[in-house]
């Protein structure tokens, strides 16, 4: 894949520091009062309109990058994008001066506009985000890139407004890496598979000859870490998504899986199973170093580092059931955190340090939760017939992971489908793949 | 025709009884032919290695210990395979859907060893076994209830060669 390049040409204006408050969205609460937003096509004069629909196949590039920030602030349930018919200014007028008035009858509370300039082959975008009831600006960037890249423009100008108006960085630049599945559950076809966060771009990165399982990024490049069963020997692999090139990590007797990166992204930690034992290992992607983390008669898995790298959460059955635990990262100090009812999985250190997100499983009921890294504090996010494996958006703010439906006795009625929750418990909903999907991981945001 | 009252009781006591124990032997047969406590005990997914030598055993939920019909069955595998020393096998480890996929790997791993170790007691050579864990990625049976589950909490012998 080419290499992204993204200038930020200038910055139009600094946050002006005015005395009286401007919009905030509080993202600590379920949002039960989305923030109206409008966001007025971004305008393009008519030249610039046609060049850029012979480069890229859109209609009107303005307005598609448009659509591409209206759902992105959407799907986080803090903003309530409005509807473009009610627009009363045009895109260009309104963008070099905002009538408040006008946007404020419809009942927008924040306003984003913006023009796209065709130059020299490159592509320039400036967007602003007004305050509509201070009636003020609060935010003017501009970008120039390549015209292929136009929605991860979108997805840099939803960043920015998030920040701005939350006080956290966003989560829009980013791509989830995933399982697609096809075919019946006795002989399920798994391909790697990597798209947009919103959906979009979807690329196959396998052919589905060998079954694949647990994709993670690197997070701090474009490595993935896998399970693959290629020659039928399950083993821990690396795979560049840019130049595609891929091989097996350490010389282990035995399957290795459950792979992750460091936080640094220079090791990988992982389960190495040998006559019916899994210990945690982990392996120095410089050095190629291998170490054995854990010592343990039962299973150990699921191995997930804290941000500082200090720490690693895990699943043991040591104690009788699976239950999920905390170790310094040499193997020492290790800590039970999980004593609720019923079986804790697949625990994830948050991005932000303070939590971990889990599977649980109770009374047939699956859940995904978060607790405190000591344990406290457990909340139950969404009950399900079947769900695990959570992962964090970079930002920290919501979750991803897989659900599955019931079959009946011949096996219809399955699906396996990504789903999103944010921390809040509230905002669940359905991330529209091409195919059944399953073992979704989250990047880190692409740009900063 | 009258009937003291303590008569009445005894024949009406003892019609429940055997009402009773119609409801429990009809139910107690229907599981026997499938499931025993969490253990599958029917035959229908199972495959021979040679005649009289079953392919496969299977587990509890979230166990790996070897029942009495399983460890009868791999004496079974353990003697075709020294009379055929020239075969090889992998032991494939499987786990049911119900569960987190990372764990039921190791679950695989697990059982397929508890299978492998019990063959190694009965003489078979530790070169002439290999193992692999499914995990749930291959069950047997695609249906989602507890006889399915059970028929995939699953070991199954193959010939490697």
């Amino acid at each position: 894949m080419k290499k992204i390049q993204l200038i930020i040409i200038l910055i139009l204006t600094l946050f002006p520091s005015y005395l009286n408050a401007l919009i905030e969205v509080d993202i600590t609460r379920g949002n039960l009062n989305p923030l109206p937003i409008a966001v007025s096509p971004l305008y393009s004069d008519n030249d610039t309109t046609n060049q850029l629909k012979k480069e890229v196949n859109v209609e009107n590039i303005g307005s598609e990058i448009s659509s591409v920030i209206e759902n992105n602030l959407r799907t986080t349930g803090l903003f309530n994008p409005l509807e473009r018919d009610a627009f009363l200014q045009k895109p260009d007028v309104a963008h070099l001066k905002p009538r408040f008035e006008d946007w404020s009858l419809i009942k927008a509370q924040a306003l984003i506009t913006g023009k796209v300039e065709f130059k020299d082959d490159k592509v320039r975008v400036e967007f602003r985000l007004w305050d509509v009831l201070a009636a003020r600006e609060m935010l003017a960037i501009a970008f120039t890139t390549v015209p292929n890249n136009w929605r991860r423009i979108g997805h840099i100008i939803s960043d920015k407004i998030y920040q701005r108006l939350t006080g956290e960085k966003g989560y829009f630049d980013t791509r989830i890496i995933y399982v697609s599945e096809k075919g019946p559950k006795t002989k399920r076809i798994k391909k790697l598979a990597i798209m947009d966060q919103d959906g979009f771009n979807t690329k196959y990165l396998t052919l589905g000859n060998e079954l694949v399982l647990t994709p993670r990024f690197n997070p701090t490049n474009q490595m993935v870490t896998y399970l693959s069963y290629f020659k039928n020997l399950p083993r821990v692999y690396l795979l560049d998504i840019e130049t595609g090139i891929q091989e097996v990590v350490g010389d282990f007797p035995g399957m290795t899986f459950a792979p992750r990166f460091s936080p640094d992204g220079k090791k990988i930690i992982m389960s190495f199973a040998k006559d019916g034992n899994s210990d945690i290992y982990t392996m120095d992607l410089e050095n190629r170093m291998v170490e054995k983390i854990t010592n343990h008669p039962s299973i150990d898995t699921s191995p997930s580092y804290s941000p500082n790298g200090k720490y690693i959460t895990f699943n043991s059955d040591r104690s009788g059931y699976q239950q999920i635990y905390v170790m310094k990262s040499d193997g020492t100090n290790v800590k039970r955190v999980s004593f609720g009812n019923g079986l804790y999985g697949t625990p994830v250190w948050s991005p932000r340090g303070d939590l971990i997100a889990f599977t649980k499983l109770h009374k047939g009921k699956f859940y995904i939760g978060v607790m405190r890294t000591d344990g406290s504090g457990e909340r139950l996010l969404t009950e399900n017939y079947y769900q695990e494996a959570p992962s964090w958006s970079p930002n920290g703010r919501v979750l991803i992971f897989y659900r599955e439906t019931k079959s009946n006795s011949d096996g219809e009625g399955f699906s396996a489908k990504l789903w999103s929750i944010d921390l809040t418990g509230y905002n669940e909903r359905q991330v529209i793949t091409e195919t059944d999907a399953s073992d979704p991981s989250w990047s880190s945001l692409l740009t900063n | 025709m009258i009937f003291t009252k303590s008569t009445l009781n005894i024949i009406l006591a003892s019609c429940f009884a055997l009402l009773l124990s119609a409801c429990a032997t009809q139910k107690a047969s229907k599981i026997d032919s499938q499931i025993q406590g969490d253990v599958y005990t029917g035959t229908d997914t199972v495959e021979y290695l040679a005649d009289g030598v079953p392919d496969r055993v299977f587990f509890a939920t979230n166990e790996s210990v070897l029942t009495t019909a399983s460890r009868d069955t791999l004496r079974k595998q353990a003697a075709w395979l020294r009379k055929n020393s020239d075969i090889n096998v992998v032991l494939e480890g499987h786990a049911d859907e119900r569960g987190t996929r990372e764990y039921n790997l190791a679950l695989g791993e697990r059982r397929a060893n508890a299978a492998k170790d019990y063959l190694m007691t009965y003489g078979i050579s530790e070169n002439r076994i290999s193992v692999i864990s499914y995990g749930k990625e291959r069950p047997v049976d695609s249906g989602s209830n507890p006889l399915a589950w059970s028929k995939n909490r699953r070991s199954v012998t193959v010939k490697a060669n």
